[in-house]
């Protein structure tokens, strides 16, 4: 299948940005949008010219990194699903597909199609975690956790941190996101009793 | 951090305020809506209503006071909102496909200061400078007569519908996102509560809309011979 991109390039954080249209030819319906990509890149590198650059790092849907706004909707068009696992066979032949970072004020650009989410992990240090002690695995059940607790909180760590909350929400909050984190560890074992007296994350 | 600064300061805070300020508003709309309902009991048991109000002045400043306050804060929250909404994205999406969102959800801001603009008008309509100040047989201010005039008036009753209108979609998405704001739409109730507020709208609609309408149609206009 053949395709028109219209992708957001920018060089830097203070670059203006704009958009340029590039053809896909011979697209395969099995690739996944970011294969599609590598493909189109390929041809840019060879003739010389500066690849597209955006994010990703394990393609099959767990890390979070991707972060393509494809047709005005953060990860395209297809339900519960990141752009790395979405596939081509999506896209009609000869469709026009406009592609953006995330954006947001708390997300810059850094590149293109990449965006900077050290946002996330100042709400994560802010009280998003648990301390572990190293050793052995501890026994099983030794920490009693409700089944509805740990369905619960096993919903909310599906959060993968991608940020595409914060690209399709129309006020660019956070609220998916650290609700996500709050549920997680709410319903997960209590902490030591110093992680509790000074983490905004307990409730 | 202090109890102030953790509300006034906070986008939650402001929810807060929202929320609450708006329940107030909602709250006054309903009471206010079945008091002139009365007018289709008549002439003389709504002017009672009338005089019954103003023989309390205390209360009745209470209340005009809390309820000043109350638009107050809810424009001021209101406005703050959402331009720390607008500043979160100063880079707009070329291409912004719409999630989740109602079209009463994204006008509020502009449906909230029509109304507004409304509630001025009306205060000086019925309130501050009523064209029609006369007295009915047993001595009290004939409101029956003032709000028949008013609305024969086509352009008047027809800002009166239009604004209601606008009211009440506010109301639809409002009453259900204060339940939101407030943290109490969870679970099995957020159908609940959804379902009070698109019910609520109606009826406030169908209630404030009937009076103009119906005036328009020709009642009450024997007073005015
Ligand atoms: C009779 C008058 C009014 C009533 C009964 C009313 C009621 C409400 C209610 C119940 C809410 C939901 C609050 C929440 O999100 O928790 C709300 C939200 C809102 N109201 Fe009003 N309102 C009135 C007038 C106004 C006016 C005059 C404005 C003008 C600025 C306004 C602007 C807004 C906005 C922008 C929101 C959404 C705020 C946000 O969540 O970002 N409202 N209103
Ligand atoms: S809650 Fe937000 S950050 Fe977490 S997975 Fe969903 S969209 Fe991504
Ligand atoms: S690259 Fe890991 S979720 Fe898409």
């Amino acid at each position: 299948m053949n395709l028109t991109l219209k992708i957001w390039r920018q060089k830097n954080a203070d670059d203006a940005g704009e958009f340029v249209t590039y053809q896909a030819k011979d697209v395969s319906p099995d690739m996944s949008f970011l294969e599609m990509l590598d493909v189109v890149n390929e041809g840019l590198t060879s003739k010389g010219d500066a690849p597209i650059a955006f994010d990703s790092d394990c393609r099959e849907g767990i890390c979070g990194t991707c972060s393509l706004v494809i047709n005005g909707t953060p990860h395209g068009g297809q339900k519960a699903t990141t752009a790395c696992q979405l596939h081509m066979r999506h896209f009609k032949d000869g469709e026009s597909i406009t592609i953006e970072p995330w954006r947001a004020r708390p997300f810059p650009v850094i590149r293109d199609l990449i965006v900077n989410r050290q946002a996330f992990d100042k709400v994560i240090q802010s009280g998003g975690y648990v301390s572990a002690s190293t050793g052995g695995n501890p026994d099983a059940n030794a920490i009693p956790v409700s089944k509805h607790n740990a369905d619960t909180a096993m919903d909310a760590a599906a959060c993968i941190g991608c940020g595409a909350c914060v690209a399709a929400c129309k006020n660019a909050s956070a609220m998916l996101f650290v609700s996500a984190k709050v549920s997680h560890l709410r319903h997960t074992p209590p902490r030591s009793t110093r992680e509790r007296s000074t983490c905004p994350f307990d409730g | 951090m202090n109890i102030f600064k953790a509300i006034f300061h906070s986008s939650l805070g402001k929810k807060y305020i929202m929320g609450l300020t708006g329940l107030a508003l909602f709250g006054f709309v309903i009471g206010h809506m079945v008091g002139n309902l009365q007018i289709f009991l008549g002439q003389d048991k709504l002017n009672a209503y009338g005089a019954f109000l103003k023989s309390m002045p205390k209360l009745l400043w209470v209340a005009r006071i809390g309820l000043l306050a109350c638009v107050g804060l809810h424009i001021w929250a209101a406005v703050k909102l959402v331009r720390e909404n607008r500043a979160a994205r100063p880079d707009r999406y070329v291409q912004a496909k719409r999630m989740g969102t109602s079209f009463a959800s994204r006008t509020m801001i502009w449906s909230g200061l029509i109304v507004f603009a409304f509630i001025v008008y009306h205060l000086f309509d019925f309130t501050i400078a009523p064209d029609y100040t006369g007295h009915d047989d047993k001595g009290r201010h004939d409101i029956f007569k003032m709000v028949v005039l008013g609305f024969s008036n086509p352009f008047s009753a027809i800002f009166y519908l239009i604004a209601n209108c606008l009211l009440c979609i506010h109301l639809s998405h409002g009453v259900k996102s204060l339940f939101q704001s407030l943290g109490l739409s969870t679970g099995q109730f957020r159908s609940l509560f959804n379902g009070i507020a698109s019910a609520t709208a109606w009826i406030i609609f169908i209630g404030n809309t009937s009076i103009p309408l119906a005036v328009l149609l020709g009642f009450g206009k024997e007073v005015l011979k």
